[in-house]
């Protein structure tokens, strides 16, 4: 990848970062603002002895919350990540292949011309990888022990070559603050439902109380159903743009791994084992899932092409990329592209 | 005409510093090989020229100045080390001991980080080369002493090629 294209990436990738914490934050005013908004329109007309509200407090709180919840996970994401993954860093290699997968790692940032990434592992026995980090400086990247053990040396260096381009194109900074608030957003909603749920009830006692005089309000009403609609949509619409987003950073990976080792077919067979080891990395939560290379959850989401995959799977399906990196092989042994490396 | 001046002093100072890349692994392979060959030396008795082959492989390529002349001996020594691998293959007591398989670990790592050190170096040389010749950049090129990049130039076949790179969304087939 020439610089222009690279830094072009690294920009975009900055500004989805920006995106992504502004629209966080916005959100969270919203559920704020808009849910003091509701109260003051609800007890506007109440009675001049009954509580009004005035002071979005609500909203204040809220938005601070989510600031703090941003600033959070960008000092602590990359820690967070690897303790939740139970990962160990690599400091001295002691058995062959660990010497051989700190080799291969160093090898690969001297193709992407960067300093060399921690290195982690985590004890598991499925295969899967992932980056994380803020800028190319202080990255980590994690493998688990089955990769280790199981992917041939080409392979390995397949693997690492697709986690170092995402530290490249400063994917891991966007991944890993996504990482952060995904995990902040399903607490939140988590505590909504339940709060919804049960307060449905106390509401509507209170409701039948106030009714007489609430009714009289379309506004508030109008404000209300946007507000609890909004509650509802909002993780399930920045989940489906988050996943839409980090499916094509994946092909891009892939592509700009495979430009590192000038061996798409590596990369190809070691995610065709990947697929074939099928069972659930244990140790990744969801929260982090679309961190790795393969998603570590049952793999059918990614499997499943057409509508559901497209929008909701945090990876492309893995046949997909697959059948691209033997293309990309397939061209490159044609004797039409022979370019001096 | 200033900020064109400044990417191509920045674009230079990366071609130097991707050559130097090269040096620091070509001196690791350099510093890697005597132990080898003391550490099989025992055991391969018979192969003795091959070895010789490697040793004189190294001193040249200890020797050599500029890129064209190291890339000339650096290929020999490669070459002269492939075979002295598959010499090892039929060794395979050798190989059992952890040492010579760390060794032989060691020495393919480096040869891939030559391969990769030479790769950046190649990449960021050409494109210094043709960011030379582009306008605007040109009219600045003899302003910040600008020459042509020489390229490492490979010598044995079997080399990869450049994949070509698809980066539509585009399933292939479709």
């Amino acid at each position: 990848m020439s610089d222009a294209d690279l830094f072009a990436q690294q920009e975009a990738n900055r500004r989805r970062s920006a995106w992504l914490v502004g629209g966080f934050v916005l959100f969270f005013a919203w559920v704020g603002f808009g849910g003091d908004l509701g109260l003051y329109l609800w007890t506007a007309d109440a009675p001049p002895e009954a509580y009004h509200h005035v002071v979005p407090f609500l909203g204040i709180l809220t938005t601070a919350f989510a600031a703090g919840l941003c600033w959070y996970a960008w000092r602590t994401g990359p820690r967070r990540v690897l303790w939740s993954a139970g990962a160990a860093e690599l400091v001295e290699a002691v058995t062959p292949e660990q010497r051989q997968l700190v080799n291969v790692v160093e090898e690969m940032a001297i193709a992407g011309g960067m300093p060399r990434p921690k290195i982690w592992l985590v004890p598991d026995q499925d295969l899967n990888a992932f980056a994380t980090g803020h800028r190319a400086a202080d990255a980590h990247i994690a493998v688990t022990q089955g990769l280790v053990d199981r992917l041939s040396r080409d392979e390995l260096q397949g693997v690492v070559a697709h986690e170092l381009a995402h530290i490249r194109n400063e994917d891991v900074r966007l991944m890993t603050l996504l990482a952060g608030m995904l995990g902040a957003m399903a607490l939140v909603s988590d505590g909504l439902g339940r709060y919804l749920r049960m307060g449905g009830r106390v509401g509507g006692g209170g409701g039948s109380r106030g009714g007489g005089k609430g009714k009289g309000n379309p506004l508030a009403v109008v404000i209300l159903v946007a507000w609890v609609f909004t509650l509802l949509l909002a993780p399930v619409v920045s989940r489906m743009l988050a996943m839409a987003v980090n499916r094509k950073r994946e092909f891009l990976a892939d592509a700009t791994g495979a430009q590192l080792t000038r061996n798409p077919r590596a990369l190809a067979d070691a995610l065709e084992k990947l697929d074939l080891a099928g069972s659930p990395t244990r140790s990744i939560t969801r929260g982090s899932a679309h961190l790795c290379i393969v998603d570590p959850a049952e793999r059918r989401l990614s499997d499943r092409e057409g509508f559901i995959g497209d929008i909701f799977a945090s990876h492309p399906p893995i046949r997909q990329r697959i059948a691209r990196l033997r293309m990309m092989a397939f061209e490159a042994a044609e004797p039409a592209a022979p370019l001096p490396r | 005409m200033i900020t064109t001046y400044n990417a191509l002093i920045s674009l230079k100072n990366r071609v130097a510093n991707a050559w130097k890349q090269i040096d620091v692994q070509l001196k690791r392979r350099h510093d890697l090989i005597p132990n080898l060959v003391n550490t099989v030396k025992g055991a391969m008795e018979f192969e003795r020229g091959t070895m010789e082959a490697v040793i004189a492989a190294r001193a040249k390529a200890v020797g050599a100045q500029g890129v064209r002349a190291t890339a000339q001996a650096e290929g020999e020594l490669s070459q002269a080390l492939g075979r002295l691998f598959a010499l090892m293959e039929n060794y395979p007591d050798l190989k059992a001991t952890g040492n010579v398989a760390q060794l032989q670990e060691e020495l393919t790592s480096t040869e891939n980080r030559i391969g990769f050190a030479r790769q950046l170096y190649n990449d960021t040389a050409t494109e210094y080369n043709t960011k030379q010749m582009q306008f605007p950049t040109n009219l600045v090129a003899g302003l910040a002493k600008a020459t042509p990049a020489e390229l490492w130039e490979i010598t044995d076949g079997g080399e990869r090629a450049v994949p070509n790179v698809d980066l539509t969304m585009r399933s292939p087939g479709t």
